[in-house]
């Protein structure tokens, strides 16, 4: 009722075992990792869809967020914002509670999640992403106003700023969101997807931005579907599905075996994957 | 004529402020999908004012006030408990939910009848004809209480958006960047719905439950067809609110006696002049209105059935051995049109633009014409020359295309045509392309 998303309501029954929090055993967390994930489980109504997440993101890598569908991509994204509720676990940001850390978070969501008839422009969508900087019931200040133009200006919207949203393509609706994102200067970008339904131009542009920020030292992770990019976009890769496959340097941990592994009964989609690597490695 | 008096005015402004208190709110319910939330409070509001009532022993504006804010946040939460726990869609678990607090509500009504004069008619169409009977001393005049309730709830209202401005247009766009920026989108979504809740209590003496369904969603819904933006959106709902109470009062008032009635009742006309003016916007928008989509298409026909017709004289100039002008029957620029207006306005346009001039027996081309004609042709047949090399479509499938982008290749477009194509002498059927004119 209350938004667009869905809502976990009842605990799943899920096996009680489960290894102790944090516990030394387990991943070696740092205090200093941007995104600390901390056992977490997710469940819509009785199914799990995150089971037992326990990883850091390291600082300033573009990260791909790898897995078939259903696996909990953007289930994971929503966790770390604190979207959904977290059966079990926590979230740490730069070791902190996400609460204490939301400034230092910038979020991309899926294209489709809200309504693009809404009587809103180009620029106010992109002033958006400063609400948070400024508090309940206080409006953004002339300096807000600016950031948000100069970030319309990086992704190439600045003629589109008092449009309609509702007149833009799909490339260019996932331009204001990116934008909007950038306005919030965040140190922590999280992405659903930004290359769906975008044409190819858009894409190597946005590919070139997702660069440019992890070169100023900022963490991406971005949700991502196409296989044969994958190597060349993102120097870091979380393979998931349900549980953490694998994850680590793209060079490292993105192979065929990995790859088989995390789509398990999938295997006709990778075969261009597959093709595709090969020819690479 | 209409006799004009004290008693109207005051039906007018209550009926005003009634009217835009609730289409401010009520436009934030159409943008978010939930209009259908206004009808369910509509209803389940009905215990909540009979419960204050039953308990406080007064309709002070206070008790009905609580009373609204304890069964908007209660109707809320319920229907959000049913929808989750029975995994029903929200249209089901409004229905669910809110048919049975009214029903409850009016058996609280019957109940406290006999002690006090809450009486289910005036609840769902209002009294504001008798709101005048009614007075409470204000600023050293006698004011009606219900213009009094209804102007202290457009406030309320006005500062509730006006202060949650920002917060409520994020969540109502994107509820998950809302939360992930720390303006929870459900807790905002309890505030919209507490508000709603109190406008209806607010209005329900004046102008009923039915009639103020129609104020939430009616004049937002006109706005919404006009408007681009939120804030002009909330203006121009609040303006066909106050238009529709205004139109409404006055057709009330000279209506009956045109058809034949004794009476009729102000809300519902206040009601109906809203429908009246939603249809007005619907078909006359310039956006999205009805007519104006109907006048976009006549018009794009008319350009397609002229080029058409040049076209058509071109290629009649151009057969072997033809020499003099050939000439347009009125029937075949009848037989190409969809529809009188289309062949209308293509013969109107051709003439105008000065490209054919009527002669005996239909219509030929003029010098400026046949340069025109001449531009098309040749940007058509570079299109299916371009469409046959690049696109490897078959030649007899690349006419309706072509015929298609013609009429849309300007200047530079023709130029890097020719340059792509190889500025080819003859078309993929081997007909000659027309040179290149000086521009």
């Amino acid at each position: 009722m209350e938004t667009r998303t869905d809502r976990p309501t009842t605990r799943p029954a899920v096996p009680e075992h489960r290894p102790a929090p944090a516990s030394p055993a387990g991943t070696d967390h740092s205090p200093n990792a941007p995104i600390s994930i901390h056992d977490v489980t997710v469940a819509y109504d009785r199914k799990p869809v995150l089971w037992d997440v326990d990883l850091d993101v390291p600082e300033g890598r573009l990260v791909g967020l790898i897995g078939p569908n259903g696996a909990g991509k953007s289930t994971l994204l929503k966790a770390i914002l604190g979207l959904v509720p977290v059966i079990s676990g926590r979230v740490a940001i730069y070791g902190k509670p996400l609460s204490k850390q939301r400034k230092l978070l910038g979020y991309v969501p899926q294209r489709e999640s809200v309504d693009w008839d809404f009587p809103v422009t180009v620029r106010d969508v992109v002033q958006m992403g400063l609400y948070g900087q400024v508090g309940w019931f206080r409006r953004l200040r002339r300096e807000h106003v600016r950031r948000a133009d100069e970030a319309l200006e990086r992704v190439g919207m600045t003629d589109l700023a008092d449009r309609q949203i509702s007149q833009l393509s799909g490339g260019q609706q996932q331009r204001v969101f990116l934008a909007r994102a950038l306005a919030q200067d965040a140190q922590i970008y999280l992405m659903d997807e930004p290359f769906a339904g975008v044409d190819s131009a858009t894409e190597k542009s946005i590919v070139a931005l997702l660069h440019d920020l992890r070169n100023a030292g900022r963490t991406v992770v971005c949700v991502h579907h196409d296989l044969q990019t994958v190597a060349a976009y993102f120097d870091y890769v979380i393979l998931l599905n349900m549980r953490v496959v694998t994850h680590g340097a793209t060079a490292d941990v993105y192979t065929e075996e990995n790859l088989r592994k995390t789509y398990g009964g999938q295997l006709t989609l990778l075969s261009s994957a597959a093709t595709a690597l090969a020819q690479r490695h | 004529m209409i006799s004009w008096s004290v008693i109207d005015t005051w039906i007018i402004i209550v009926g005003v402020l009634s009217a835009v208190g609730c289409a401010l709110p009520g436009a934030y319910l159409l943008l978010r999908r939930q209009s259908m939330m206004g009808d369910a409070i509509s209803h389940s509001v009905l215990p909540g004012i009979a419960g204050a009532y039953l308990i406080m022993g007064n309709r002070e504006p206070l008790t009905l006030f609580l009373g609204a804010i304890v069964i908007g946040i209660v109707t809320t939460v319920l229907i959000r408990l049913v929808k989750h726990g029975g995994k029903i869609e929200d249209g089901a678990a409004m229905g669910v939910v809110f048919t049975a607090l009214f029903a409850l509500g009016l058996v609280m009504i019957r109940r406290a009848a006999d002690h006090v004069d809450l009486d289910p008619d005036c609840v769902l169409y209002g009294a504001i004809e008798l709101t005048f009977l009614d007075t409470v001393p204000f600023l050293g005049m006698d004011v009606p209480r219900a213009a009094l309730l209804t102007g202290g709830m457009l406030l309320a209202n006005v500062l509730f958006l006006g202060l949650l401005y920002k917060e409520l247009k994020l969540s109502s766009f994107d509820p998950g960047l809302s939360d992930a920026l720390g303006y929870s989108s459900r807790f905002l979504h309890h505030l919209l719905m507490v508000a709603i809740a109190a406008t209806m209590v607010a209005s329900f003496e004046a102008v009923g439950s039915i009639l103020v369904i129609a104020m939430l969603i009616v004049p937002p819904a006109c706005a919404y067809l006009l408007c681009n933006r939120l804030l002009p959106m909330l203006l121009v709902s609040a303006g066909f609110a106050a238009a529709s109470a205004v139109l409404g009062h006055l057709s009330a008032i000279a209506l009956p006696p045109v058809l034949g009635y004794e009476d009729t009742s102000t809300a519902g006309m206040m009601a109906l002049a809203a429908g009246v003016l939603f249809g007005g916007v619907f078909f006359l928008s310039p956006k999205s209105g009805v007519l104006a989509q109907s006048w976009r298409r006549v018009r794009l026909g008319a350009q397609l059935l002229s080029e058409e017709v040049l076209g058509v004289l071109y290629r009649r100039q151009e057969a072997p051995g033809v020499s003099a002008r050939p000439v347009l029957a009125p029937e075949e620029l009848r037989r190409g049109a969809q529809g009188r207006t289309v062949e209308w306005l293509a013969g109107r346009r051709l003439v105008r633009q000065g490209y054919v001039r009527p002669v005996p027996g239909g219509f030929e081309l003029t010098e400026p014409g046949l340069h025109e004609a001449r531009r098309l042709i040749r940007a058509h047949r570079l299109w299916e020359t371009w469409l046959v090399e690049e696109m490897n479509l078959r030649p007899d499938h690349v006419h309706g295309p072509a015929s298609r982008l013609e009429s849309v290749t300007g200047e530079a477009m023709e130029e890097e045509l020719a340059r792509e194509t190889g500025a080819p002498a003859m078309d993929p059927h081997a007909r000659r392309i027309p040179p290149a004119e000086k521009h």
